[in-house]
């Protein structure tokens, strides 16, 4: 029954003269979501909402599927469009979606009407009062309550005649690629996908990198960081991945380094070689999935020693959840499955039975002098050598 | 050089097979059930695949019921078998080193009220026809052992443990899992004493969504899938023509010069192990003569973990497996290693090699050279 979607908007309302951007960015993000859906729409911007039109037959499950994942929307109204055929047929198509949408008939409700058409021969007034006495009387079990009732049911008076009166929430946020870019970097783990969900949220596009080491993780591991970004890119647009085969370098370490500080210090080069990748392609900050004291690795003497070799911003959306709240978000935007997986990555494989907690930066520099001899050449091999992928959503399950 | 050591994941189709399977996917496509002319040309392929297969096992052509596979016929013996008899007995026997597809319907009927006596195996992975013996009771209504195993390749002894079963009870059945021995033994169930006998096309050379399960006459089974009556009532469902056809002819491939074949496996086997007499940390499992299995090879390799020797093996075209593949990528640690006692450091460091009659001495030659290249790299950097 429904031809149409209004499409409600909140933070991007209130941000004074860059709003038509905002409002632009948006609609740019609806068509992108809208490409893969059975069907054909129209999007427009008019009177500060976005109004989607289905111009013939659509799949509206899907539809709705997909605006749902649109950050900058806070609430999708499913519309039916009438022919404006005289207050008559509007009266009669009122009540009908009223018996179609509301088997139950005891509620309380309200009409609220908008003209945007002016020339309508009856005032917004005129038509409230009217169709809500009409509808009173076609269902004497509904109610009216003005100030709180259970259906709002709007109308309004356009070329043709909306009604609506249910708002589904959206993922809210804001549209992406309104607020920069940054460089995820993206492991086959629950908490990466889901740090990328929650910057590109704010408005962020996102990049990604992701660090392989065969023969150590296998290529259905990188499959499956491939899967991951997919699900991501359905709410942050097409992601450029970059894979970058990390084994030399990790190799190295392990021959060079005590045991116990691999993993920071192979951390604080995966971090160098994302910052040189997000300076190349423009990003402004990194973004990773660290939550303080998850792993060795997350204390705040770590992070604070792997933070210390980024001359950009990094942004650690998942700071402070802790595993079960990241897991609960994880599930919501379809990452969770996918994630737990089996197959290694390589932060998992080298891993010492001790490493260490609270490590001493003085220390840590110390221990990459031993790498002195090799290690500048590795990491341009590793960042020439690097693969793209690009990562369009894929809108099956 | 490429060199495929993973036929007991699966094989490469042969081409016999694949030529016989296209005639019946483009001009014998009609359906068996059909009266028609077209629905005779599609049963033509049906008989002949019953009559090649059924001359390999010197099986009366009645006796064959085709299934999607080795799983689906190890599931129609096992719960057929179980609900065609409870009233006789609610006790089954089988080993600890069964496939899943056995293992599972086990442990299903487990949960259905039925008892199960899981035999243990020695080192090397074979029963004890002593504890068979015990294990079986006038209410035992199935036994079921599987030929080789598919992860060490042990060898049952069939035939002894069919008389230890017929000696202690007369009624209970015998259901072999042949999967990994059809095709590189010859195999006459009705001269070994096994009612019920499963094997699948696509470890022989055959397309994968084949298989049949052998059940002799007068054999009272039960059907797991109900539906149109095709197979006289046992098996349901439109037959899967051009798959049956391709295992039909697999099968006769497979049997064609099977001295030959085995000979040439065993050689393969012998020249891999030889070539690695001379390092330490190559240990195989269970038996390597010729009184194991002509295709497969177990081996563990200190301080490599399976799956990255398994990726840098793949690096240089060399492909293995990681303990066993048919069981899907979970890393859980095999039962079959852990039945015949094996150590950590087995579950988490063994391959397995598996061969077909058209692997080379070269190719083992240079899966040697790789390994040998590989390993002391690797080991360099286990975790420490």
């Amino acid at each position: 029954m429904f031809k149409a979607f209004l499409i409600k908007y909140g933070e991007i309302g209130i941000k004074g003269k860059n709003r038509h951007l905002f409002e632009d960015a948006l609609i740019r993000q609806i068509k992108y979501a809208l490409k893969p859906v059975e069907g054909e729409f129209q999007v427009t911007k008019e009177q500060g909402r976005i109004y989607i039109e289905a111009l013939g037959a659509f799949d509206y499950d899907e539809a709705l599927a997909s605006l749902q994942c649109v950050f900058g929307i806070v609430g999708i109204c499913p519309v039916v469009l009438a022919e404006d055929e005289g207050f008559e047929k509007l009266a009669e198509d009122v009540a009908a979606y009223m018996d179609a949408r509301y088997p139950d008939k005891r509620k309380t409700f309200k009409v609220e009407t908008r003209r945007a058409r002016k020339s309508y021969p009856l005032t917004s007034m005129e038509i409230n009062a009217e169709l809500g006495g009409r509808l009173l009387h076609t269902f004497p079990e509904l109610k009216v309550d003005v100030h709180n009732p259970d259906i709002m049911l709007h109308v309004e008076i356009r070329k043709k005649i909306n009604i609506y009166s249910e708002t589904l929430p959206g993922p809210g946020g804001m549209p992406v690629g309104t607020n920069g870019k940054g460089m995820l970097l993206l492991s086959g783990g629950i908490d990466s996908p889901v740090a990328g969900y929650m910057i590109a949220k704010r408005g962020v596009k996102i990049d990604a990198v992701y660090f392989h080491a065969p023969p150590y993780t296998s290529e259905r591991a990188k499959q499956k960081v491939v899967d991951l970004a997919k699900i991501v890119a359905k709410y942050a647009g097409p992601i450029y991945l970059k894979v970058v085969n990390f084994t030399d370098i990790q190799m190295y370490i392990y021959e060079k380094c005590p045991h116990e500080e691999l993993t920071i210090i192979m951390r604080r080069y995966m971090m160098r070689i994302a910052e040189h990748f997000a300076k190349e392609t423009n990003s402004l900050g990194l973004i990773t999935g660290e939550s303080i004291g998850q792993v060795a690795s997350q204390t705040m003497q770590s992070l604070a020693a792997t933070n210390e070799v980024c001359g950009i911003p990094v942004y650690r959306p998942l700071i402070g959840f802790d595993k079960q709240e990241i897991i609960a978000v994880s599930e919501k935007i379809g990452t969770y499955e996918t994630s737990i997986l089996p197959y290694e990555d390589c932060c998992t494989i080298f891993v010492a039975k001790h490493p260490v907690t609270k490590p001493n930066l003085k220390i840590i520099r110390r221990s990459e002098t031993h790498l002195q001899e090799k290690i500048k050449e590795m990491v341009k091999t590793a960042i020439e050598t690097a693969e793209t992928i690009i990562v369009e959503a894929d809108m099956d399950p | 050089m490429e060199a495929y050591f993973d036929n007991a994941a699966t094989t490469r189709c042969s081409d016999g097979a694949r030529d016989v399977m296209v005639r019946a996917l483009s001009e014998d496509y009609g359906n068996p059930s059909s009266l028609h002319g077209k629905g005779m040309e599609g049963e033509k392929h049906i008989r002949e695949a019953r009559k090649n297969i059924c001359r390999t096992l010197k099986a009366k052509e009645t006796e064959l019921v085709f299934t999607s596979g080795g799983t689906e016929s190890n599931n129609l013996a096992i719960l057929g078998a179980a609900m065609a008899n409870r009233r006789a007995g609610m006790h089954l026997v089988t080993t600890k080193i069964e496939h899943p597809a056995v293992s599972a319907p086990m442990r299903f009927l487990e949960e259905q009220g039925f008892s199960v006596t899981w035999l243990d195996v020695d080192r090397d992975g074979l029963i004890s026809l002593e504890q068979l013996r015990e294990s079986i009771t006038p209410e035992t209504i199935l036994v079921s052992i599987m030929y080789v195993n598919n992860e060490i390749g042990a060898v049952q002894p069939i035939q002894e443990a069919a008389e230890a079963i017929r000696a202690k009870n007369p009624g209970a059945l015998f259901h072999v899992d042949a999967i990994q021995a059809y095709g590189k033994y010859n195999i006459h169930p009705k001269k070994l004493g096994v009612d019920l006998l499963s094997a699948s096309s696509h470890k022989i050379h055959g397309p994968k969504g084949a298989g049949f399960l052998y059940v002799k006459e007068k054999t009272k089974i039960k059907p797991i899938i109900f539906g149109g009556g095709q197979q006289k009532n046992m098996r349901s469902g439109t037959e899967n023509v051009p798959g049956i056809a391709g295992l039909g002819q697999a099968a006769k491939e497979a049997y064609e010069m099977l001295q030959e074949k085995q000979e040439h496996l065993y050689q393969l086997k012998e020249a891999f192990l030889a070539g690695l007499a001379d390092v330490e940390w190559a240990h195989p499992n269970g038996r390597t003569g010729r009184d194991s299995a002509p295709h497969i090879i177990s081996l563990t390799v200190d301080g490599v973990r399976s799956e990255v020797l398994l990726h840098a093996l793949e690096e240089r075209q060399v492909y293995v497996s990681a303990g066993s593949a048919c069981a899907s990528n979970k890393p859980a640690p095999s039962s079959t290693l852990q039945a015949i006692r094996a150590g950590k450091g087995a579950l988490e460091s063994t391959v397995r090699i598996s061969f077909c009659p058209g692997n080379t001495l070269e190719e083992v030659e240079y899966c040697l050279g790789v390994l040998k290249e590989a390993v002391p790299q690797l080991q360099k950097f286990s975790r420490r």
